[in-house]
């Protein structure tokens, strides 16, 4: 077969290949001077908790060992392609045949199985850790019932129910309190997944799960539903505030109190009270007992509404209870059809829920 | 052996009239026809797929974006994963078995040619099944039309309770019905290539490609038969008072999980293993080298075919197995990566000491190395459990599976395209525009599917239909979705260059690539009957042995 010279695309190829070199050089300077500000507030290899710190080692482990082999392979076949391309100085005729070779095949295999060994090891290993991890009596215990599009929150020890944004204690490594947290599902599949804590596991109907964290810093965690729900999955958003003890437990006292009865907002709490929404809403101290959504008992101690979709504003509250799917299309809670004067009725007897 | 022919009565078919063409495509059991048909009609759903894919990513362009409601996002990523497994990478695997598998084994047909013609067509009615939801899915007002819960519908989203109307019962049956033609496929495939085979040729001289398509023959029956009991059991769920899903009333959701999956992950194989097959045969071609250590090739991929079959809960890993199941699920995935890479190491020792050409078949098999390299060890990342318990269901995930399945398995099926064309048509491709297609679709990829790893690694899931700014996943979704541009514009002159090429191309002749297995010494296109006279061969390389009498390669099998 007559040979193909193309030397000129080929040196046209390893010039195309230096610029992609220089241009993902210069990319990759350019990623890391700004790796001084947090690059994500659900960054996985950013752990604050044991779960996610094991993972994150662990991550780290693997993510270098796959990459030496990349590099590794990657280098080998660059200079298979470009040292073994067609070239004029090749001369004609077939190259030499060559079937196979028992050694080099063997080194091929036996290199590989050994890597995987390694691999292997370390990952029994953080799965022992994580999944048999002995909880200290200090653990607090809370229930995560994931529900088509919001999360419910249960205290069993202290009977306080709330909703999408979860409260637990920092945990101090010398006297640990970290957070058992059992997962349910009301309805379809769910996955509770807050990357910086834990890594997600899925809340499934009638399969308890459990998962637990130890956040080791106060503040603010994101995260959402992993596992696809329904039409609104994408806005099942999850908020754990990770306290002092102090402030946790002034949280839970203040959360297991009943909702404090104000005169000012009789008529908002009628309107409340003699329309559908006690069907599914809970406030504590009343007759509103309803199971399906949010419980509303403290709905003013929550930033957010809608599963963490909205900040909690007047205005914010008002537009949704007026029409939730304005926010939400596809969630479960319907327009209740309110006039404005019930509709302002209602949203003053809620911002009294606190 | 190319020289013989025989004259079949009226074997001029080009000045027919068009009905009577039509009619014998519709009808016929050739697997030449077949095959072809089976190409068109994925071709046809890869670029409803396409389609399907570009709405979900201009959708997610930028955060809390409205170019689709909730619905109709969750309807496309439902029909995109639905359509491009069942109704495109299958047919397209399936078409290009039916076509070469007898040609390459010095077969006159498949084993079975009416079975053939009745599986193509029950694949192809359930694809049409599938997309007629759009038009009746909607059995109940306001219940939506094509299906939304999912390609891997996970139960208890898919009983009647959460999935209102018919537009799952049009998913169960469009995978039921195809499911089975599938399955025809496949016992047809095993039978042809155990029964079928010329004389001299046992089964350690059959080339690489037939191997591997007899692997992936016996994992379409052994995985596709479970995913078809389950979508009975689903319908019987949904229509018979049965509960085997229905937590509620003491069913499993899990079970559901591990029917899918022991179908779902052989399925990657099942299309995986094909594209090897490509590789195995364009990569020797253009590196004018036998392919290197052929016995273990073999070994390797039948070794992959049957430990495909063990590792199906890797994708269970966030469901709450115990510590134990969790360990055994770690180790079978990772024992994977030894076959596999002892298919890369082969592959790239092939082409050491060659002369390799870059002709646009053998540019996509080398652009296939360095992807399914990457995506191997991505694979590795995630078998790693308590890796995966953070990258499961991210777009880490996403974009880890679409470099199997575009970089991986595509390319090399735009290498078959470009390299059995002119078998098929008995036209050459355009070289231009063949390379072109290559530049636009690699850079297209690498764009799309390198930048979509980073956004699961900071915390994306799967199928959101809208996201929150201030996450760090804006900028990559943009870049994302502008490489979606350049594939679509690559698939654009892909199927330019087909048309093209198949009423204005040069005549190829019955071997342009120089090549050596047996479909290259017949005619281009074939006739009906393949060979007039049936082939006999002493080495895995037939038409080497022919074009070089005096070092054949029998001398070192």
């Amino acid at each position: 077969m007559a040979a193909h010279v193309q030397l000129p695309r080929s040196v046209a190829t390893m010039r195309m290949i230096k610029t992609a070199a220089v241009i993902f050089c210069t990319a990759a300077a350019a990623w890391a001077n700004r790796a001084s500000q947090p690059l994500s507030p659900t960054n996985i290899f950013a752990p604050a908790s044991t779960p996610a710190d094991m993972i994150s080692t662990l991550s780290s482990l693997v993510v270098t060992v796959t990459g030496l082999i990349f590099l590794t392979v990657f280098s080998l076949l660059l200079w298979a392609v470009v040292k073994y391309r067609e070239k004029a100085s090749s001369g004609p005729g077939e190259p030499v045949q060559i079937y196979g070779s028992t050694q080099v095949e063997l080194a091929w295999t036996v290199i590989p199985i050994l890597i995987v060994v390694v691999l292997l090891l370390a990952t029994v290993r953080a799965i022992a850790s994580i999944q048999n991890a002995v909880l200290p009596p200090s653990a607090v215990e809370v229930s995560v019932i994931g529900h088509q599009y919001w999360w419910e929150y249960r205290y069993p020890h202290s009977n306080v129910v709330t909703a999408n944004e979860l409260h637990v204690p920092v945990s101090d490594p010398s006297h640990p309190t970290p957070t058992f947290l059992k997962l349910l599902s009301a309805d379809t599949d769910h996955s509770f997944w807050v990357p910086r804590l834990a890594g997600k596991t899925d809340l499934i109907p009638n399969h308890p799960n459990s998962t637990w964290i130890d956040p080791h810093e106060t503040g603010l965690y994101l995260g959402q539903c992993s596992q696809y729900c329904g039409v609104q999955h994408a806005k099942m958003l999850l908020r754990v505030y990770v306290e002092t003890r102090e402030q946790f437990d002034h949280w839970i006292e203040q959360q297991s109190q009943p909702a404090v009865a104000s005169d000012n907002v009789i008529e908002g709490r009628r309107t409340f009270e003699s329309t559908a929404c006690v069907n599914c809403h809970t406030v504590g101290g009343t007759a509103a007992a309803g199971k399906f959504g949010p419980d509303l008992t403290h709905l003013m101690s929550r930033d957010t509404i809608g599963a963490g979709i909205v900040p909690n504003t007047p205005a914010n509250l008002r537009r949704w209870i007026q029409d939730p799917s304005a926010f939400k299309p596809g969630c479960l809670m319907p327009a209740m059809g309110l006039s404005d004067s019930q509709l302002d009725a209602v949203t003053a007897y809620m911002e009294t829920l606190r | 052996m190319s020289t013989a022919s025989i004259t079949v009565g009226n074997a001029s078919s080009d000045h027919r009239p068009f009905v009577e063409t039509l009619h014998q495509w519709v009808t016929t059991v050739d697997h030449k026809r077949l095959g072809i048909l089976y190409i068109l009609y994925a071709l046809v759903f890869l670029v409803f797929g396409g389609i399907e894919a570009s709405i979900m990513r201009i959708q997610l362009i930028r955060p809390h974006n409205n170019f689709v409601s909730p619905e109709v996002f969750n309807r496309m990523f439902t029909m995109h994963g639905t359509t491009m497994i069942f109704f495109a990478a299958m047919p397209i695997v399936f078409g290009f078995a039916n076509y070469l598998v007898p040609l390459m084994i010095g077969a006159r047909d498949m084993a079975f040619p009416r079975l053939n013609a009745f599986s193509f067509w029950l694949s192809a009615f359930g694809g049409c099944l599938l997309y007629f939801s759009f038009l009746g899915g909607n059995g109940l007002y306001g219940a939506g039309n094509a299906p939304d819960v999912g390609w891997f519908a996970y139960a208890p989203l898919t009983s009647r309770t959460f999935s209102l109307g018919h537009s799952t019962d049009f998913w169960i049956l469009a995978v039921f019905v195809s499911g089975i033609g599938s399955m025809g496929t496949a016992i047809n495939i095993i039978a042809t290539v155990l029964c079928m085979r010329c004389p001299g040729m046992t089964l350690g001289k059959m080339p690489l490609f037939a191997w591997l398509n007899l692997t992936m023959g016996g994992l379409v029956i052994l995985s596709m038969s479970p995913l078809t009991a389950a979508q009975l059991m689903l319908l019987v769920d949904r229509y018979l008072g049965g509960h085997f899903f229905d937590a509620q009333a003491g069913g499993s959701a899990v079970l559901w999980m591990h029917f899918f999956w022991i179908f779902g992950h052989p399925e990657v194989y099942v299309l995986a293993i094909p594209a090897f097959a490509n590789a195995s045969e364009i990569i020797p071609v253009f590196s004018r080298k036998a392919i290197f250590g052929y016995p273990v090739m073999v070994a390797a991929s039948v070794a992959i075919g049957f430990i495909s079959m063990s590792v199906w809960a890797h994708h269970m890993f966030t469901v709450g197995m115990t510590a134990a199941g969790n360990i055994f699920f770690v180790l079978s995935t990772m024992a994977i990566a030894v076959p596999t890479g002892i298919k890369i190491f082969n592959w790239l020792a092939t082409m050491w000491g060659g002369k390799i050409q870059f002709r646009t078949p053998m540019l996509f098999c080398i652009a296939f190395l360095f992807q399914f390299l990457i995506a191997g060890l991505t694979g590795v990342m995630l078998a790693a459990a308590p890796f995966d318990w953070q990258l499961s269901g991210s777009y880490f995930v996403v974009a880890h599976f679409h470099y199997v399945i575009v970089g991986g398995i595509l390319f090399t099926v735009f290498g078959a395209f470009y390299y059995w064309f002119p078998k098929m048509s008995g036209r050459m491709y355009n070289e231009a525009l063949g390379k072109l297609h290559f530049w636009l679709f690699a850079i297209g990829f690498h764009l799309t599917f390198d930048f979509m790893h980073i956004p699961g690694l900071l915390g994306m899931p799967r199928r959101i239909y809208t996201y929150e700014p201030g996450r760090g996943w804006d900028t990559l979704n943009l870049i994302v979705t502008i490489g979606v541009a350049f594939q679509a514009a690559g698939t654009l002159v892909f199927i330019g260059n087909l048309l093209w090429s198949k009423w204005r191309g040069v005549a190829a002749g019955s071997d342009p690539w120089d090549a050596w297995t047996l479909e290259w010494s017949t005619a281009s296109p074939p006739p009906a009957y393949n060979f007039a006279v049936l082939p006999g061969v002493k080495s895995r390389r037939p038409l080497w042995d022919l074009k070089h009498p005096e070092d054949p390669d029998w001398h070192y099998e």
